[in-house]
């Protein structure tokens, strides 16, 4: 059953058209990804869909649950089990991770006796011990912010996760770990889309279903089998 | 102004009963009359905000709506009620080495606990000091002489109540004096004063805090503070200044700093109409330093026109002013920074730092830097930015679900919390919530 349900999607930025009618549904418990090469319009999908106002919705809906998730401002999105891991989240001065989860976590209802337990496991999980009292994405690495990304949803166990090229920058050890914990996210009933242009994740983490975006149209889906056939060959075997 | 409708409420007769009635020394009372003739000769500001909607005429120069009290179950009702929303009494007993309290003119309580008497420390309202301690003398508007600045003198001529507190040599208080001012009735001039000595060696940290009702009719806020730190001593002043928005406040704060004395200036400053204040610190002995932290939010109809100023007289002195100011609706926040380098304070360090964040497009602010440095060993910084809220920032917190007030809240305390980590607890506490109810209100 599908949690997410994007249907006809254009999306315009500055009234330039990105997307040109994108169709696509995630399912909960699922791993699924969105490959597509650069400027085929993956992170402006993942924008649209959180609500970035610099995004603009030109024809087509999204479904969060059945319920019209475009009508909503963005936290609302969020409220309602819709999360993104950022490609490139912005530096905030002066706001601890913990402090900005603790806020983040008191939106999402989770109690604060609980976000006391698990939110330990998550920093443990991400290997993130340390950044509990960093300012949020200030000077940290690539690698480290994609981290800090993942753990803010493993947290946050949203229904929807939109992970924007999470393995970016991102070292071999770091990999397995981030890999560990979206399959854990997916098992505990997120529906997960990994967004890519590289396959390198997939590997470890084998997708249910792919979807293939270029020039702002899904042009393949398929199962784990597609991610490996363009990791072997390239975009092109996609292209008609 | 003209010198007539100044002598309406302010005569030499004034000065003179008001120093009668409060049974003071003829130094003092000499003093007071000097202070006056100062400030008729002296001219008003000729930089910052208008003052023209001050009208010193119908200032109530002295006011005593309250009498003083041993105890706070003594306060008349609605005052104590005030005092306990403010959480005063509790924060007395939880984590301050003494409290004062003033309405209007006089102090009307105080109390130091025991075992900080028992060390030596003198805290007492600075007109009991003027009475029982000669050797005042030596100290009263010593660090900003009356003709310093046409407030100065005015003050000079009539203050009254304020703090007087005197650190023995090598005693350390370790937990916070604290003051608290309100001005209660309307069209009342507040002009406490507050006198810190610190002996060699000694250490001790004053907060003062303030809060009006607010009137329709301007009042007038002119407090000053001298600190005397000796040598090797260190002085912390906190002030979180929440005056109404009626109210002009016009500070003058300097500190004389021995050899190796630090002096630090914290400051939050959220209220008042039009606000000049710019803490002094004048580093005189080898090594002395100081530090002004200091943050404002300037909202609709606020001009806050704050600064620092660090004097090198010394060789091996160092000064760190850093400021962070958000301004909101019309407002305008300025912030002056001055460091001067006499010719013989060879390796001097002095740095300044200014951020302003500016919340909508009617906010208004300007930095205003004087370096001057004397001689050629010195290490000058300087850094200024002037920035609007991230709007990248704002959609990522919001994708987090925060509402774009909570978003803009968490912005402003990251922006402000290099300055927020400095004051303590207790006052963080009612700062943040200002802030959220002013943010929460929008931005537009």
């Amino acid at each position: 059953m599908a949690v997410l349900t994007v249907e006809d999607l254009h999306v315009s930025v500055a009234d330039q058209p990105i997307l040109h009618g994108v169709d696509l549904e995630l399912s909960a418990g699922r791993v699924h990804a969105l490959m597509g090469p650069n400027g085929s319009g993956k992170s402006t999908l993942v924008m649209a869909l959180a609500g970035h106002p610099s995004y603009r919705v030109t024809r087509g809906r999204a479904l969060l649950d059945g319920e019209d998730l475009l009508a909503l401002p963005p936290h609302e999105r969020a409220r309602k089990g819709l999360l993104i891991a950022f490609q490139y989240p912005p530096e905030v001065d002066g706001v601890r991770l913990r402090e900005f989860l603790r806020l983040a976590c008191g939106e999402r209802c989770i109690a604060f006796c609980e976000f006391q337990k698990a939110y330990p496991q998550a920093l443990a999980r991400l290997r993130m011990d340390g950044f509990d009292d960093r300012e949020l994405n200030v000077g940290f690495s690539g690698g480290e912010k994609k981290r800090a990304e993942l753990l803010q949803v493993y947290l946050l166990r949203p229904k929807v996760a939109l992970l924007d090229e999470p393995d970016s920058g991102v070292d071999v050890d770091a990999l397995r770990f981030i890999a560990d914990a979206i399959r854990e996210l997916a098992a505990g009933g997120t529906a997960v889309l990994i967004v890519t242009h590289y396959p390198r994740v997939l590997d470890h983490v084998p997708p249910a279903e792919v979807f293939v975006l270029d020039q702002g149209r899904i042009v393949r889906r398929g199962g784990a089998e597609l991610a490996e056939r363009i990791g072997e060959e390239g975009f092109e075997v996609v292209r008609g | 102004m003209s010198e007539k409708a100044v002598a309406k409420g302010l005569t030499r007769e004034f000065v003179q009963r008001l120093s009668g009635e409060k049974g003071e020394p003829r130094w003092m009372r000499e003093h007071r009359l000097r202070c006056l003739a100062a400030f008729r000769k002296l001219p008003m500001p000729r930089f910052g905000p208008s003052l023209a909607e001050l009208n010193l005429a119908e200032l109530e120069y002295y006011a005593r709506p309250v009498a003083p009290v041993e105890r706070w179950e003594d306060l008349p009702e609605e005052l104590r009620h005030t005092f306990q929303a403010l959480g005063l009494p509790e924060a007395e007993q939880r984590a301050l080495a003494g409290l004062g309290a003033q309405v209007d003119s006089e102090v009307v309580y105080r109390s130091i606990l025991e075992e900080v008497r028992a060390q030596g420390v003198v805290f007492t309202s600075m007109d009991k000091a003027v009475r029982e301690y000669p050797w005042v003398q030596d100290y009263f508007m010593k660090a900003i002489p009356p003709e310093d600045n046409k407030f100065a003198a005015l003050h000079g001529a009539v203050w009254s109540g304020g703090t007087f507190i005197w650190v023995p040599r090598g005693v350390e208080v370790a937990i916070p004096l604290q003051a608290y001012y309100r001005m209660q009735t309307e069209a009342v001039g507040q002009f406490e004063h507050t006198l810190i000595v610190a002996e060699p060696g000694s250490s001790v940290h004053y907060v003062e805090g303030c809060s009006a009702p607010r009137y329709s009719r301007m009042a007038l806020h002119s407090g000053m503070v001298e600190i005397f730190a000796k040598e090797g001593s260190r002085v912390r002043f906190t002030t979180i200044q929440n005056w109404s928005k009626n109210v002009y406040n016009l500070n003058n704060k300097r500190a004389l700093a021995s050899a190796g004395a630090a002096v630090d200036w914290v400051s939050g400053s959220l209220g008042s109409k039009v606000t000049m204040l710019y803490p002094t610190t004048v580093l005189l002995g080898e090594g002395a330093r100081t530090e002004n932290l200091s943050f404002a939010f300037a909202q609709e109809g606020q001009w806050l026109d704050g600064g620092a100023r660090a004097l090198h007289r010394a060789p091996g002195t160092t000064s760190r002013l850093v400021s962070r100011s958000v301004v909101q609706g019309n407002a305008k926040a300025v912030f002056r920074g001055t460091v001067y380098v006499a010719p013989d304070a060879r390796g001097a360090k002095a740095h300044v730092e200014c951020s302003t964040l500016l919340l909508t497009p009617d906010a208004r602010t300007e930095t205003i830097p004087t370096l001057n440095a004397e001689n050629d060993d010195v290490e000058l910084g300087h850094e200024a930015t002037v920035g609007r809220v991230s709007q990248e920032a704002l959609f990522y917190l919001m994708s987090r679900g925060l509402s774009e007030a909570e978003a803009m809240t968490l912005i402003v305390n990251g922006f402000v919390s290099p300055i927020l980590k400095e004051i303590p607890v207790e006052y963080t506490v009612e700062l943040r919530r200002i802030l959220e109810m002013s943010l929460a209100g929008g931005t537009g």
